[in-house]
């Protein structure tokens, strides 16, 4: 029998190769984002100094729609060939399965976010008046927050009616104060303000949130 | 058991009507916002009432996760039910009480938002009963319990530091409240607990019934001669 980490590994190179040679949930996260950000631009003007205010929000947003792409498919693929079904009957822990799609989902969502982020400065004249590393803290805080609690919920409206609404239903009010410490702490750090107090929200929400998801994804995933 | 319902419906009405009494006629008018004040005596104990039910909710879920008791996870969805109802009654209150008093239908306060969240989680979770399509939904749903009423606490936080950052009017009446008003509420919701208690009951009975039906449904096309299933 392989270690846990050792069916996390196998699991996210297959995933990450998959995506590799496809590139569907890349191009389509893309290619949306991209769609959310011209939308948006349209619906007011995006001068310097009022997208400052909501670039954080607006930013988030685009990327937390994106991440609902990527988390829809990242269980279907599993359905096929009744892979997921041979994955329960097996001996493997389920954590490691869990581990492995919600780290890859959070290279996906990170990839997308080092791509587009380029392409929001230049579309909103961006500039960030605080200490720019702390963006990349509460980026990577931020991504882990959604993916960890997007997969999780994936993996529970896979057994649904009409999953690919489900997802966003489950996912969107419980993440609520994650996005709003994300916004937030985006917005204060591209002002000049201090984002401490939202820091350690995230931290915080992050730990919970993914040791309750590890204790419970068992479960879920036996629930047939 | 059967019996005692009826007696509880009867108690419960006649407590519900002492309670409108005393909140329309005997507790003392507020100085400032006048008649309107009196919503408050409905608008409270839904709330309480409403955080009661989640409460319950959490509580049964969890047992459900232990020990898989199928009566936990009837509790579990009939307090979700009855809680939103109430919750939509909290919702629905505020911005009546608040237009003549703050003269603005809805604000972004800390309470008000909250219990929106609050509300949206709980629905979201009824979305997910009504959706799942597996026999599973009860272990399902009780995960979803779980995780929404540990983000409560990141909710409250996160919109207390939100809202503290950008003052709003300060609204509510801070400070103490009048005893004859504070007795008034008590006893309203005391009968709006009653209430709720009579409504997931009935409620309890009815899915247990539609359970049993189900079950004696499946059993009686598995035991049914070929040929005669339906």
């Amino acid at each position: 029998m392989t270690a846990p980490t050792g069916i996390t590994r196998v699991t996210l190179l297959k995933d990450l190769r998959l995506e590799w040679r496809s590139k569907d949930a890349i191009n389509s996260m893309l290619f949306f984002s991209l769609l959310v950000v011209v939308v948006f631009s349209f619906s007011f003007d995006p001068s310097a100094e009022e997208s400052r205010q909501i670039a954080g929000g607006l930013i988030w947003v685009a990327f937390l729609f994106a991440a609902v792409v990527a988390l829809n498919q990242t269980w279907a693929r599993e359905l096929r060939n009744q892979v997921l079904d041979a994955y329960r009957v097996s001996p493997a822990p389920a954590n490691s399965l869990f581990m492995a799609k919600t780290l890859g989902n959070f290279i996906f969502v990170s990839v997308l976010e080092a791509l587009m982020t380029p392409l929001f400065i230049v579309f909103y004249r961006l500039r960030a008046l605080g200490p720019a590393w702390q963006l990349l803290l509460v980026a990577v805080l931020g991504t882990w927050a959604l993916v960890v609690n997007g997969t999780f919920f994936a993996a529970m409206s896979l057994r649904t009616r009409s999953r690919e609404i489900m997802l966003p239903l489950l996912l969107f009010p419980i993440s609520i104060p994650a996005l709003l410490a994300m916004v937030q702490s985006t917005t204060a750090i591209l002002n000049g303000e201090g984002a401490r107090f939202w820091i350690v929200l995230l931290v915080t929400y992050d730990l919970v949130f993914t040791t309750v998801c590890l204790l419970l994804f068992e479960t879920v995933l036996n629930a047939e | 058991m059967k019996r005692a319902f009826p007696i509880l419906g009867v108690l419960t009405a006649i407590l519900l009507s002492y309670a409108l009494y005393l909140a329309l006629v005997v507790a003392p008018t507020e100085r400032t916002m006048g008649d309107v004040q009196r919503i408050f005596y409905y608008h409270v104990p839904s709330a309480w009432t409403a955080f009661i039910l989640f409460f319950i909710n959490f509580g049964a879920s969890v047992f459900y996760l232990i020990k898989r008791n199928p009566a936990a996870d009837i509790v579990a969805l009939v307090t979700a039910e009855v809680g939103v109802v109430f919750c939509t009654v909290v919702l629905v209150t505020g911005p009546i009480w608040a237009r003549p008093v703050w003269g603005i239908w809805w604000t972004w306060d800390m309470r008000l938002t909250s219990t929106l969240v609050l509300w949206l989680i709980y629905v979201s979770y009824l979305f997910l009963r009504r959706f799942s399509s597996s026999g599973q939904t009860p272990l399902l749903a009780a995960a979803l319990a779980v995780l929404g009423a540990l983000c409560v606490p990141f909710v409250y936080f996160s919109i207390w530091f939100f809202r503290t950052q950008h003052p709003q009017p300060v609204m509510g009446g801070g400070g103490s409240i009048d005893p004859r008003m504070l007795h008034v509420l008590l006893i309203n919701w005391l009968a709006f607990s009653c209430f709720a208690y009579l409504v997931c009951w009935s409620r309890y009975r009815l899915e247990k019934l539609q359970r049993d039906v189900d079950h004696a449904h499946a059993l009686e096309s598995l035991l049914a001669p070929r040929g005669s299933v339906r």
